[in-house]
């Protein structure tokens, strides 16, 4: 900021102004007439699209120091031509929430309460489970002799609110382990 | 929708779970478009729309059937259109006998095993056989063939597409005289009577759908989950369509029947399933003794000799199988055909959920959703869960799926105890849609390409990340395994491109579900459009009805020109399947000899000078067939369409007012009660849907209907609801504090009526009983809500949402709405009715404890509900219910019914 | 005097070149959802906490109740039956015949052709609503008037209010010291202090239900600020951007009173005559505001005040009395001093 003047004394401001009244320029503070939005001072904007409902309204998201900082509509989609819904409108909080859990928690059986785990140990935990119960209940064939070549012991429900991509992967991956009841809210 | 000249809601509540969607309606209604709201309550989407009609829920059949009756006997039906491009004109076999013959069921029901024998609905055939559903089979195995978890969306072939047809409409065997006499009992009195609309209320909606449509004018449709959630939900849609195809609404802008979905990639998780029984591009998953080989598995899903895009079902498929098998899949072992597991039957969740309590399934992974609060009946979802050896959830918060071992409402209610519970759970964070790139396929069949905008937090990641890991490591494990089982695992192709932290490309994934070259000239390039695949192994595709979204490796699905360019169809933003077209059967837009059926409702046409279909949208139809090309039906496939068979999917190129095949409850709508009702079929003596899906246990009892004696102990309707403020069973609202407050309690709706009988006053509490739970709700007494005529016995409504749920991590929680649900199923879909069903409502907080159990079981004795109420096939005059197999819990074996 | 009362160019009066053109909200309730989309947007926009106690209120959809410290946009929820419907009706008629507001006899434009080129003669279709419906929801998303005569900047000691270059009305938090005049100056009741916790000490600090979230600039007056900063930028304000059905429009006020006169006269050619217009008369108690509004009924239903007028409307007034008294007792006090010299 520029060194201080005397001229900026607000008496001699609402003066040289000419709002003799003091209720403009004359008194705004520093920080007023310095202000300057976030989505101006964002470093970057990324296109998105809305995760709640189906509509599939556009989302801009603006980004500072690798934090999501706004999250509004995008106006150019045919869509929804920058407007969105309070969901919609709250999705910055679906990222910043202070109640979102960010770490894995794991409850052994029996126990009362959740403790830590860390990712490597997670994965390898649940892909133990995951072959040790398609071994105990695969099913190679059904009581005519016909292939079934599947389990029954492992299940899973999600996808409507995930990426294609992730639905193709999770359907492939599960389809070829023969697991089959892989169900989404598509049913509900 | 912008374009209609009428907007019906009904079954859906858009102003409210579509806000911005809503915008298109208030556009139309601002160009001076009539928007009618049909809705047991009177909602927000009410309160902008010209005109509220309240309705009783699970009436709709008999509303829409009265305008398909009034819409045939005034004759206001569009001729042309009908005779043209529906199956109107086309002859059923003789076999064929409709409700009117036989108290309320089709010809072919099976009351041993519930299901139907959809022989005798097909089409007849020119050389006077009636045209079988395929093959030799007949009988039991035959209904089996068409149930709704063996065929992919164009339903089960036609073997031809031959038909004997009578252009003058009078035969009485033509569909068109099918349906004159199948609606001829739903007139307005009817209505009056089973929905609770008046005489003056149904003229004014008649009046405005059939004046806003024809040649100039298209009326529109939209629903939601008010129209698929109950026991015959399929046909609730399909009493729509054949209304839309009788005035001509169907492939012509501003007309359609439009599914409001509810989640971002809802329609995307159906086209790439994360469901049973499809595989990508809803080619079905192959089942035990019908598809045991490729070749049976082809010849089921499509004839090569019938019309239409299907025919090509052989090249879709092999493609799918090079895709995940890649070398190992070759001509020798059948495209690695047998890798492939089968079904035997409906596998969906709720099989899944009694599955679980009956110890059969160890782990479950839980993907963002919340079944403890989401999915019907929630108790048994959560007994169910407490069964596994198992639990993985990933979600963004600590839902109640993940909790409820912790404080779920059956520790507080003593039912379980958290120490005495095995499962295993695993709660892993998720990654929020700004933290990960990736396509949505929304409401209106777009891919939405997301980049990614920041790095998750902490230890969250995205599914894909995720997947991609335990895929690698589950085949790390199995390397060197020569047990055969393991091979489709280490032989899927896994192998996709990873950036410098190991995670996997998505737009690579995206690349693979487009499909690519294999071999020749090509190799490696992608594919184009669906028509470029082969059934050699000469090209790879993970989802053909999504090719061309990565053409020449540029992801469409990322376009994004403002406003999706000049065009009216606004095609430069995304990417819409199939082959970018934004209007479904389009060809229909234009008369039968190419000619737009009015300069106000132009759409796509046929260039007479360039010899092609033009427009403002991707023709949907083979873009050099003339009008008046009429080829050999038997060339079969898209060469044996003829110029006016607009609905190219179908098996015949026409719409169905009837469906032939393809339903397993019935190939006509017919209106049943709901699986509980207060209120007695007047249609038909049958009272419910007999083909519904039954799980009759002891966790699961209903409440008695009709005139049964008991039925008075549970008195009310009870319907279920979205809010604006929040979002299906809370996960992604709940947690959120600026959302949470705008509706921070769960709360029922009661007409001033209802509360007086029950002494109700806003503010204060309300116990809401059903047989399966009881819940408690602050009280809201609204004039939104009335009660309704019903057969001259005022029948009352609650209105439920089901947002909220029982836990201790969200900044609300409260009672969950679905607990009060049974389960039962539409035959077709699987989907459960949770729309509607009976329970009792008093004033004041609910007990807690052993005492909730208590008033439970109280009124379940009260009620004389028992596994057998509602659980009769056949509804007998004698009143002779169920005999059920006591301590058997295993379905299927349990519907031993006699009378 | 145009200062304080009457029609005037506040940006001007404040010190700002004249030239600048007002801005403003037209708020048509007539297309309102109901769906609070703004509410949202403008706390996400301006970090405002959440501010109720999570309790259901049971007036109708409406749980934030009022304007407040953190609430800029609140969405009122109206339920209403037949018999009130038909007395708005008169009321607004009776409005038409006062000569406001002008209702053209022209019927709304016809519909244009969807796909491009002339629409053929079609027959039209009546779209008049049946006579008087049995029972309507309103909803109205109310928001803070940004006043041609603002009561709360003019009465403001410290110039923590300011009038911005758009015209709109802005409170400063940096500057202002809570002293709470401008809560009582405004006749709208928007105005309020950031409350500072202590009425509920032990309550512990938190989001969820029985936790009170942490509140910034404490004991600070606090209302909507038209998004200055966003304006300041080209950016039209987070509500009006956010709503789905533009019932809530932005831009220059001047366009948008234009708007909303058609909009009244076209509802009033449908027989909807229980339309009006709030805030858009310049000779009002407050010289017309900022933030314009279509009801579809009286404003005391909405929980406007009918005829809200300025506290500072009376002050020349005020000062003449005041002078003539001073005057009146010096001439008194001079006359006795001569008298009594006497």
């Amino acid at each position: 900021m520029a060194a201080w003047s005397p001229l900026e004394w607000p008496v001699l401001r609402q003066f040289r102004s000419g709002d003799v009244f003091g209720r403009g320029p004359a008194v705004t503070s520093p920080t007023t007439r310095h202000i300057a939005p976030r989505t101006a001072t964002a470093d970057r904007v990324v296109q998105s699209v809305c995760p709640f409902c189906a509509v599939g309204c556009g989302q801009k998201i603006y980004v500072k120091d690798e934090k999501v900082v706004q999250i509004e509509g995008d106006p150019d989609s045919p869509i929804s031509r920058g407007r969105l819904c309070p969901k919609g409108a709250s999705s910055a909080q679906l990222v910043n929430n202070p109640l979102r859990q960010t770490a894995i928690r794991y409850r052994a059986p029996y126990a009362t309460d959740w403790q830590d785990l860390d990712r490597d140990t997670a994965i390898d935990m649940i892909a133990d489970r995951f072959l040790e119960t398609r071994r105990r209940t695969w099913q190679d064939r059904d009581e005519h002799g016909r292939p079934l070549r599947r389990t029954m012991g492992i299940a899973s429900l999600g996808g409507a609110t995930l990426d294609n991509e992730e639905n193709y992967l999770i359907k492939k991956l599960f389809t070829a382990a023969g697991a089959i009841q892989i169900e989404n809210q598509a049913r509900i | 929708m912008a374009n209609a000249d009428c907007i019906i809601l009904m079954g859906g509540n858009m102003a409210e779970a579509h806000p911005v969607g809503f915008q298109w309606v208030t556009e139309a209604k601002a160009r001076g478009a009539r928007v009618i709201h049909i809705d047991p309550r009177f909602t927000r989407t009410s309160a902008v729309a010209d005109r509220h009609i309240a309705i009783r829920a699970g009436s709709d059949v008999v509303l829409l059937g009265g305008l398909v009756n009034h819409v045939l006997t005034h004759d206001l039906y569009f001729r042309e259109y009908v005779v043209a491009y529906t199956n109107a004109a086309t002859l059923l076999g003789e076999d064929f006998r409709d409700t009117e013959d036989l108290g309320g069921l089709f010809s072919g029901f099976d009351p041993r095993t519930g299901d139907y024998d959809p022989s005798t609905w097909a089409y007849a055939h020119p050389d006077g056989r009636v045209e079988s559903t395929g093959g030799e089979e007949h009988g039991a195995s035959a209904s089996a063939r068409a149930a709704g978890d063996q065929h992919g969306s164009g339903g089960p072939a036609l073997e031809h597409s031959t038909v004997l047809r009578d252009d003058t409409l009078q035969n009485p065997r033509t569909v068109f005289q099918v349906l004159r006499r199948h609606f001829s009992r739903y007139t307005p009195e009817m209505v009056r009577d089973m929905c609770g609309i008046t005489l003056e209320e149904f003229e004014y909606l008649a009046r405005s759908v059939t004046e806003n449509s024809g040649r100039e004018r298209t009326t529109c449709f939209g629903y939601a989950t008010g129209w698929t959630q109950h026991t015959l939900g399929v046909q609730f849609i399909r009493t729509a369509a054949i209304l839309q195809l009788l005035l001509g609404n169907v492939g012509r802008p501003g007309g359609g029947i439009m599914a409001l979905r509810g989640h971002a990639s809802i329609q995307g998780s159906t086209d790439i399933p994360t469901l049973f029984n499809l595989l990508p591009g809803y080619l079905p998953m192959p089942s035990a003794g019908l598809h045991d080989t490729l070749a049976d598995y082809l010849e089921e899903v499509a004839s090569p000799t019938q019309k239409g895009f299907w025919a090509y079902a052989d090249t879709y498929t092999i493609s799918l199988l090079k895709a995940w098998f890649g070398d190992a899949a070759t001509a020798d072992n059948d495209w690695a055909y047998d890798y492939l597991p089968r079904l035997n039957g409906p596998h969906g969740t709720y099989q899944t959920a009694m599955d679980m309590l009956a110890d059969k399934v160890e782990g479950y992974f839980v993907l963002g959703q919340n079944p403890a609060v989401g999915s019907a009946n929630g108790r048994q979802q959560r007994m169910a869960m407490s069964h596994l050896k198992w639990l993985v959830v990933r979600d963004l918060n600590l839902i109640e799926s993940a909790t409820w071992w912790k404080d779920g409402p059956e520790i507080a209610s003593g039912e379980l105890r958290t120490e005495d519970i095995g499962t295993e759970v695993f709660f892993l964070p998720a990654a929020t849609h700004v933290e990960k790139a990736g396509s949505f396929t929304q409401t209106q069949r777009l891919l939405q390409w997301r980049h990614q905008a920041v790095e998750p937090p902490g230890q969250a990641e995205s599914e894909l990340d995720f997947f991609h890991e335990l895929g690698r490591r589950i085949r790390e494990r199995l390397a060197g395994s020569t047990d055969e089982r393991d091979r489709p695992l280490l032989d899927l192709t896994w192998d996709y491109p990873l950036d410098e932290h190991g995670k996997p490309d998505p737009e690579a994934v995206l690349s693979e579900i487009n499909g690519y070259h294999v071999t020749g000239p090509d190799a490696g390039r992608n594919l184009s459009s669906y028509t470029e695949m082969k059934a050699d192994g000469s090209t790879a595709c993970g989802c053909w009805i999504y090719t061309g979204v990565y053409a020449e490796g540029h992801n469409l699905a990322a376009r994004r020109v403002p406003n999706g360019g000049a065009g009216i169809a606004q095609t430069e933003w995304g990417w819409a399947w199939p082959a970018d077209r934004r209007i479904l059967y389009n060809r229909a837009s234009a008369d039968p000899q190419g000619r737009p059926w009015s300069e106000r409702k132009k759409y796509v046409w046929w260039d007479e000078q360039a010899g092609r279909w033009t427009g403002s949208d991707v023709p949907d139809f083979p873009v050099d067939r003339a009008p008046d090309a009429r080829p050999d039906p038997d060339l079969g496939g898209a060469e044996a369409l003829a110029g006016d068979d607009p609905f190219i999917m179908q098996s015949d190129g026409k719409g169905w007012l009837f469906a032939p095949t393809g339903l397993v409850d019935g190939p006509l709508p017919a209106h049943y009660e709901p699986q509980e009702s207060p209120v007695r079929n007047a249609l038909y003596p049958q009272q419910q849907a007999p083909a519904r899906v039954l799980f009759p246990r002891e966790d699961n009892l209903g409440a008695p209907s009709a005139d049964e004696p008991g039925a008075d102990v549970y008195p009310y309707v009870f319907t279920t609801y979205r809010l604006t403020e929040h979002h299906t069973a809370g996960g992604m609202s709940r947690w959120s504090p600026v959302l949470a407050e705008l509706q921070p309690e769960m709360f029922c709706e009661v007409s001033p009526q209802l509360a007086a009988e029950r002494g109700l006053e806003t503010g204060g509490w309300a116990t809401i009983v059903s047989p399966r739970s009881a819940i408690e709700a602050r009280v809201l007494v609204t004039d939104r809500m009335r009660p309704l005529r019903i057969n001259g016995r005022e029948v009352h409504q609650v209105g439920l949402p089901y947002h909220w749920g029982v836990g201790t991590d969200a900044v609300v929680s409260g009672d969950a709405a679905n607990d009060l649900l049974g389960v039962a199923l539409d035959p077709n879909t699987q989907i459960q009715e949770s729309k509607v069903a009976s329970c009792d409502v008093v004033a004041g907080r609910r007990p807690h404890g052993e005492a909730l159990l208590r008033l439970v079981r109280d009124y379940q004795l009260r009620a004389g509900a028992t596994v057998g109420t509602d659980s009769a096939r056949i509804t007998d005059p004698a009143r002779e219910t169920v005999e059920p197999d006591p301590g058997d819990d295993e379905q299927g074996s349990v519907w031993h019914t006699r009378w | 005097m145009g200062q304080l009362s009457g029609p005037t160019d506040p940006t001007a009066d404040a010190g700002w070149p004249a030239d600048r053109p007002r801005k403003g909200f037209f708020t048509d309730t007539s297309i309102c959802i109901g769906c609070k989309a703004c509410e949202v947007a403008c706390k996400q926009w301006n970090d405002n906490p959440r501010d109720g106690d999570l309790e259901l209120t049971g007036m109708s959809y409406d749980n934030t109740v009022s304007l407040g410290a953190s609430t800029w946009r609140h969405v009122a929820f109206v339920e209403q039956g037949a018999e009130q419907i038909a007395q708005a009706r008169r009321s607004g008629r009776a409005l038409v015949d006062l000569g406001m507001p002008t209702v053209r006899s022209a019927a709304p434009s016809p519909a244009p052709a969807p796909a491009g080129g002339t629409p053929p003669d079609v027959a039209p279709v009546d779209t008049t609503p049946p006579d008087t419906p049995e029972f309507r929801w309103l909803m109205a998303s109310d928001v803070c008037k940004h006043c041609t005569h603002a009561g709360c900047l003019d009465v403001c000691p410290t110039g923590a209010l300011f009038r911005t270059e758009f015209g709109t009305v802005v409170i400063q938090p940096d500057v202002c010291n809570g002293c709470g005049t401008c809560v009582a100056g405004c006749p709208f009741g928007v105005v309020e202090r950031r409350s500072d916790g202590t009425a509920a000490p032990t309550t512990r600090e938190g989001q969820r239900k029985g936790e009170q979230p942490p509140v910034p600039k404490r004991g600070v007056a606090q209302k909507c600020t038209l998004c200055y900063d966003r304006l300041l930028d080209d950016e039209i304000p987070a509500c009006a951007k956010t709503c789905p059905t533009t019932s809530i429009k932005f831009g220059d006020r001047e366009d948008l009173v234009a708007v909303a006169r058609e909009r009244v006269a076209e509802l009033h050619a449908q027989g909807m005559t229980e339309a009006r217009l709030y805030g858009a008369n310049d000779r009002d108690g407050v010289g017309g505001t900022g933030s314009v509004f279509l009801l579809l009924d009286e404003p005391e239903v909405y929980g406007l005040p009918p005829d809200p007028r300025v506290c500072t409307t009376d002050l020349p007034e005020m000062f003449r009395r005041a002078t003539m008294a001073g005057v009146g007792m010096l001439a008194g006090a001079a006359i006795a001093f001569l008298a009594g010299c006497r």
